[in-house]
């Protein structure tokens, strides 16, 4: 039990109260310093501002949401059966994984003013970059963990002559789990960049287009409250997909703490 | 049980180079014997397993199983590998039973099975324990039960205790023996160690590298039970420096 608290303690506390350390120095430097609110704001103008504007803020809080979750359940989709195919295939793998490496260096960020030029100012192209970005680790991490299976498992279930499909269910798929997170992982925070990097090339909703549009009226205050929002946006993803792999893979998770 | 006949074994690199693994490898083993290979590496012992098995084709040769012609894997065989891997999704129970799953028959049927192969392995209350809650020693008991759950009729091991301690080592030597005077099956247990060769076999085979082939055939005609004072029995000394010797001769000729 001692143990226990000491850990939580370590965990969360001792972040939260340097947390709170930096914003109370903060605060203090602005009020000594008398810092002009509209190049670093402090964290009460902030708050207050970020307050003020709640409504409209939630509205593209939560169209970034959905272009982020969009562009990530795209590379879900599409990259875990990508990546089953290269393991399964070497043929397609000698064809596809040297372009794939290619594409991936590929600066989306440099793409994705023709992407909106090509799908429009709307929030499919957001959708689309954040899907280009998250899509690469998905592929990369499910086919490591897919090609790891220890090789006496795939020989055992060969001898007792299991199918394929049956060994991808009940041996290769479970065991390439723990990397097949570790991809999601990557991608969601990678997903929350690219629907950011759309709306910065150009829209006129989302956290993106808030941090535009604010910095270029001086708005500095609420230039932080987005990005304060969009960091508390990607952190909950983040943690939501943590959530998910304990309950789905237990055994992997209290491996580690070993 | 198993006739091997002239079997040879050339493997393809992916440079297309061809690497003989195994060379003219005759042997047959009787039903109900325990035949260990022991021998350097690279000398194909594990090759000669997955060739008896049927996971990979011969070269040249034949090789048969109760007279039926090895060509693809057939189900009549457990095998057990220097690593437990065990399914770390699974309980003790559910790893025996991975076996029954695999080759696509009831559970339930086998639950009975395995309960008697968890008391005869020692596993008695470990049943709803996970592998990583085990110890190397037991996660190897559940990989030998998980190998006889089906009741094959020949046990493939390959280096199975190769990766334990010195002293788990032995005691599950003993284990191993204890299981196949309760559960007789034919054995090909292939091995770096010559004591535990010696130890558990009717025969041992002493194999010679690049390419692998057969040096001599030993017949062990210690008494069984094997107990573990045998190893300072005269005889049981006598084989093991000769095999030995054998084996150090051989290395030295092919460098």
């Amino acid at each position: 039990m001692q143990s226990k608290m000491s850990r939580v303690t370590r965990a969360y506390l001792l972040p939260a109260f340097t947390l709170v350390g930096v914003l109370i120095v903060w605060e203090a430097l602005y009020l000594i310093f008398q810092i002009p609110q509209f190049v670093i704001p402090a964290p009460s103008g902030i708050f207050v501002e970020t307050w003020e504007w709640k409504y409209r803020l939630i509205g593209h809080t939560w169209v970034t949401l959905y272009e982020t979750i969009g562009g990530f359940a795209l590379s879900v989709g599409i990259g875990t059966p990508l990546a089953v195919m290269l393991v399964y295939n070497p043929t397609l793998r000698n064809a596809l994984y040297p372009l794939l490496v290619i594409a991936q260096s590929v600066p989306k960020v440099a793409i994705a003013p023709i992407l909106l030029l090509v799908l429009g100012a709307g929030e499919v192209s957001k959708i689309v970059v954040a899907f280009l970005v998250a899509f690469f680790p998905i592929v990369v991490d499910t086919a490591t963990g897919l090609a790891g299976t220890p090789a006496e498992l795939i020989d055992l279930s060969r001898s007792y002559r299991a199918s394929q499909l049956k060994t991808f269910i009940k041996v290769r798929f479970p065991m390439a789990l723990p990397f097949f997170f570790s991809g999601l992982k990557v991608a969601i925070t990678l997903a929350v960049i690219g629907a950011v990097v759309g709306e910065f090339v150009g829209s006129d909703k989302g956290l993106g287009y808030v941090i535009v549009a604010a910095t270029s009226y001086w708005k500095a205050k609420l230039a932080f409250g987005a990005i304060i929002i969009l960091s508390i946006l990607a952190i909950v993803l983040f943690e939501i997909i943590v959530v998910i792999e304990r309950i789905v893979c237990p055994w992997y998770g209290s491996e580690q703490q070993h | 049980m198993i006739q091997i006949e002239k079997v040879s074994k050339i493997y393809r690199t992916q440079e297309n180079e061809f690497v003989p693994a195994v060379a003219e490898v005759s042997l047959e083993v009787r039903e109900n014997e325990f035949v260990t290979l022991v021998g350097p590496s690279g000398c194909g012992k594990s090759t000669i397993l997955k060739l008896v098995s049927g996971l990979i084709p011969v070269t040249g040769g034949t090789i048969r199983v109760r007279e039926q012609l090895v060509q693809e894997p057939f189900p009549d065989v457990g095998f057990v590998f220097q690593q437990p891997v065990l399914l770390p999704w699974r309980t003790v129970l559910g790893n025996i039973l991975f076996s029954i799953e695999m080759l696509g028959k009831k559970e339930k049927e086998f639950e009975n099975r395995a309960g008697d192969l968890i008391k005869l392995a020692g596993l008695e209350g470990f049943e709803n324990k996970y592998p990583r809650e085990l110890s190397g020693g037991m996660q190897q008991r559940v990989a030998i039960c998980r190998a006889l759950i089906h009741d094959p009729s020949l046990l493939l091991m390959d280096e199975p205790f190769g990766a334990l301690d010195a002293m788990t080592r032995e005691e599950m030597s003993f284990e191993l023996l204890r299981i196949w005077e309760e559960r007789r099956k034919t054995i090909l247990f292939v091995t770096h160690s010559i004591p535990e060769a010696i130890l558990l076999a009717d025969r041992v085979v002493v194999m010679t590298p690049r390419p692998g082939k057969i040096e001599r055939i030993f017949e062990i005609d210690l008494p069984r039970p094997r107990v573990y004072e045998m190893e300072f029995n005269e005889r049981f000394k006598a084989l093991n420096s000769e095999i030995r010797s054998l084996i150090f001769s051989s290395r030295k000729e092919g460098s």
